[in-house]
């Protein structure tokens, strides 16, 4: 019975907070408004209020969605040095990290949700009831593995969240936990194979994509999750160790370097190669036909990355935190346009009869955007302002709780 | 105004751009699924999260099996259904058919370059055949102008408007969904909501779609379609003869594709766009028939497909005669 009415407690700290809290949350359930709005409207005339077209058929909820499953992937980085190499600092901090993987996850279900055009057939996607076309579409692959990272991560998190409450060990699930790292892969793999099996696409159909994922999801995913931490130290006052920030960060710096990289050999092969193929590239950097919609924007992204790649690099600036921030901001920017827009647009511009439609997204796409994201901040900032002050609580249990010990 | 979905609606500005002048001030009706009342979006919007189904939308459509579950019973309880809802919305009656595949019969279409001169009769043909909207107007077979000398699809014009054509310099390339024997779109289609009929034909159960528009970005022939906007087509310009996979009214927020116009074909006749061509650059016919056009054209004519090296096998052949 304890355990519940501290449950019940931990519940109670959702709805008590300061000013910024309140102010926080009110922000928020304004921005969904506006989405829910935006896509109501959207329901009742059609996607022909975004600025999709059949030249172009996928834009900012499918770029938004593409970045997100890597955010949700990139909690392993805090997964692996926690449990894998037991490095304690980040251990503490770990279940932050499934939660955002979590978060991210409800989010993409989300932005497909919004992307389609019959809402109400998506019911056929259910095996047994609907007729889902597995194993041969990878869009049901990336339906099952989604699901199941979304349920693998929310049970561990909830799990670990009632013994922690209750002071109990919770190492029986250290199984599910290391099942969760090559889950994380997996559903980063299976989102690039969604495009990278498309022979119609030469910008996506080559075998540099999943890597590429992989490289750009582990950097944008921890960046984000730095900045995070950060206004948790704050916002609870609860000890973060500065080694797991920096630790975090030296991650982000191989991956971010292995990210451009890949760029650079991706871009090497059209550019030397000068094939057909080189038209997707050219338009997202130099322009087309006279149509350069997206070139500042991947310059902007490429600067981005390159000056932030500068600052984790050199442990100086990765160990001061201003530089740290600004240079977790940087990455997030610029993984979003890269990843984002800068991915999906070029699969189809130009498209496959060499038509060039230029695609910016509409103001309903912005607003149901913006919507999407502030519910995944919502559904962050509740379930952390439920689940932190039982750790707080049970800082004591956490250390004996540790399943190596 | 309550809209009950079922009773006709103009359009408001009263006249859409692109349409010709003498078709101004006719009404336009609304032909596909009825804009959601607030129950149906608040309906809507669970199923979206949730993947439930909802009633929203005219007819329950929602609730219908996949066509190839459909028993005689169900197809012709939802055809007269369709029927009754097209003939209550735009007091056009029409008839719903779903002529099956033939025994032995596997379709194909060759098209002679040197003959296409570019006017774009097919298209407009295929257009009213295939009950294509009015607005937003948008065409299953795009013909691309290009250079002579060149068959460079970057440097192509699908919206040339000449006064007469061809135009000196210029060669003309129309493509539509070519039926590929290994289809692309069917592959990624999440639902099975597309595929190839035993006959060769490619097509779509547009209750069925979902609308995520993955075969769309599958496909490398520009193939298919989504409705974006409510489909709306002039009543007369409605088409009553209507296939169930093929050019029946569809839907808002499905994907549709051009057919080999079944609905013809299935019972003998030609597809729309050939029986319009002035110049007879296109032939049709059955590929197992050693008779046939198509068979003919490939054993005398030196043809090729478009973007071979994919490994699509398209049942469109182009050929210079």
């Amino acid at each position: 019975m304890s355990v519940f009415s501290g449950l019940g407690t931990a519940a109670k700290e959702v709805v008590r907070g300061g000013r910024i809290y309140y102010a926080w949350v009110a922000l928020l359930l304004v921005f969904i408004s506006l989405g829910l709005v935006a896509y109501l409207g959207q329901l009742r005339n059609g996607l022909g209020v975004t600025n999709m077209r059949n030249q172009v058929a996928w834009g900012f909820y499918i770029s938004n969605f593409t970045f997100l499953v890597g955010v949700a992937a990139a909690a392993v980085l805090l997964v692996i040095p926690a449990y894998v190499y037991n490095f304690k600092p980040i251990k503490e901090i770990a279940f932050l990290g499934e939660l955002m993987a979590v978060t991210a996850i409800v989010m993409c279900i989300l932005f497909v949700a919004v992307d389609v055009g019959g809402p109400g057939n998506l019911w056929h996607l259910i095996p047994f009831i609907g007729r889902p076309n597995f194993p041969v579409s990878l869009l049901t692959w990336d339906i099952v593995v989604l699901n199941g990272y979304l349920g693998i991560n929310g049970f561990i998190f909830f799990y670990v969240l009632y013994k922690v409450s209750r002071g109990q060990k919770y190492s029986r699930i250290l199984p599910l936990i290391l099942l969760s790292i090559p889950w994380a892969v997996g559903i980063h793999t299976v989102t690039a194979f969604l495009y990278n099996g498309l022979v119609a696409r030469p910008f996506w159909n080559a075998a540099i994509l999943a890597p590429r994922f992989l490289a750009s999801a582990f950097c944008s995913g921890p960046a984000l999750m730095i900045l995070v931490l950060q206004l948790v130290r704050r916002q609870f006052r609860i000890d973060i160790d500065g080694r797991a920030l920096t630790k975090i960060a030296e991650l982000v710096a191989y991956a971010l370097a292995f990210n451009l990289f890949l760029l650079g050999a991706e871009a090497f092969k059209e550019f030397y190669g000068q094939s057909e193929h080189i038209a997707p590239m050219k338009y997202l950097y130099l322009g087309l036909h006279g149509h350069h919609a997206l070139v500042p924007f991947m310059w902007t992204a490429l600067t981005l990355n390159v000056t932030a790649l500068m600052l984790f690099l050199v442990p100086r600036f990765r160990n001061n935190g201003k530089l740290l921030n600004v240079g977790c901001v940087f990455i997030l920017c610029g993984v979003y346009i890269e990843k984002g827009l800068g991915l999906v647009v070029p699969g189809f511009t130009p498209d496959a009869l060499g038509e060039i439609y230029e695609y910016v997204p509409s103001v309903t796409e912005l607003a149901v955007s913006l919507g999407i994201w502030s519910s995944g901040a919502l559904c962050f900032t509740l379930l952390a302002k439920f689940s932190i002050p039982v750790f707080i609580k049970a800082k004591q249990f956490t250390l004996l709780g540790e399943p190596s010990e | 105004m309550k809209n009950d979905g079922c009773t006709p609606r103009a359009c408001p500005s009263g006249e859409p751009s692109g349409s010709a002048p003498a078709e101004r001030g006719a009404p336009l009706l609304q032909l596909g699924r009825r804009p959601p009342d607030r129950r149906a979006i608040l309906g809507a919007s669970v199923a979206a999260v949730a993947g439930v189904a909802t009633g929203s939308g005219c007819g329950n459509h929602h609730f219908d099996a996949h066509y190839k579950e459909l028993t005689d019973e169900d197809k012709r309880r939802i055809f007269e259904r369709i029927e009754a809802e097209t003939r209550h919305k735009t007091g056009v009656d029409v008839k719903i058919s779903a002529p099956q595949p033939m025994d032995g019969v596997e379709f194909a279409y060759a098209l002679d370059l040197s003959l296409c001169n570019g006017n774009r009769r097919c298209a407009e043909a295929c257009a009213r055949e295939n009950n294509l909207p009015d607005v937003p107007k948008f065409r299953y077979i795009q013909v691309l102008e290009m250079d002579r000398g060149t068959l460079d699809f970057e440097n192509a014009n699908a919206y040339y408007e000449h006064d007469e054509v061809p135009v000196p310099g210029k060669v003309y390339l129309p493509v539509q969904c070519q039926h590929c024997a290994n289809p692309p779109c069917v592959k990624v289609c999440p639902v099975t909501a597309t595929w190839r009929e035993p006959d060769g034909l490619v097509v779509v159960d547009y209750n069925w779609c979902i609308g995520c528009r993955y075969c769309i970005a599958a496909c490398p022939y520009f193939g298919r379609r989504f409705n974006f906007h409510e489909p709306t087509v002039r009543p007369r310009n409605i088409n009553p003869d209507m296939g169930y996979i093929s050019n029946r009214l569809r839907p808002v927020g499905v994907v549709e594709k051009c057919t080999f116009c079944l609905q013809r074909t299935r019972v003998g006749r030609y597809p729309a766009c050939l029986e319009a061509c002035p110049t007879g650059a296109r032939k049709f016919g059955n590929l197992a028939d050693p008779n046939g056009e198509v068979r003919i054209m490939l054993e005398r004519k030196r043809v090729y497909v478009l973007k071979e090296e994919l490994g699509t096998l398209p049942r469109f052949y182009y050929f210079y005669g």
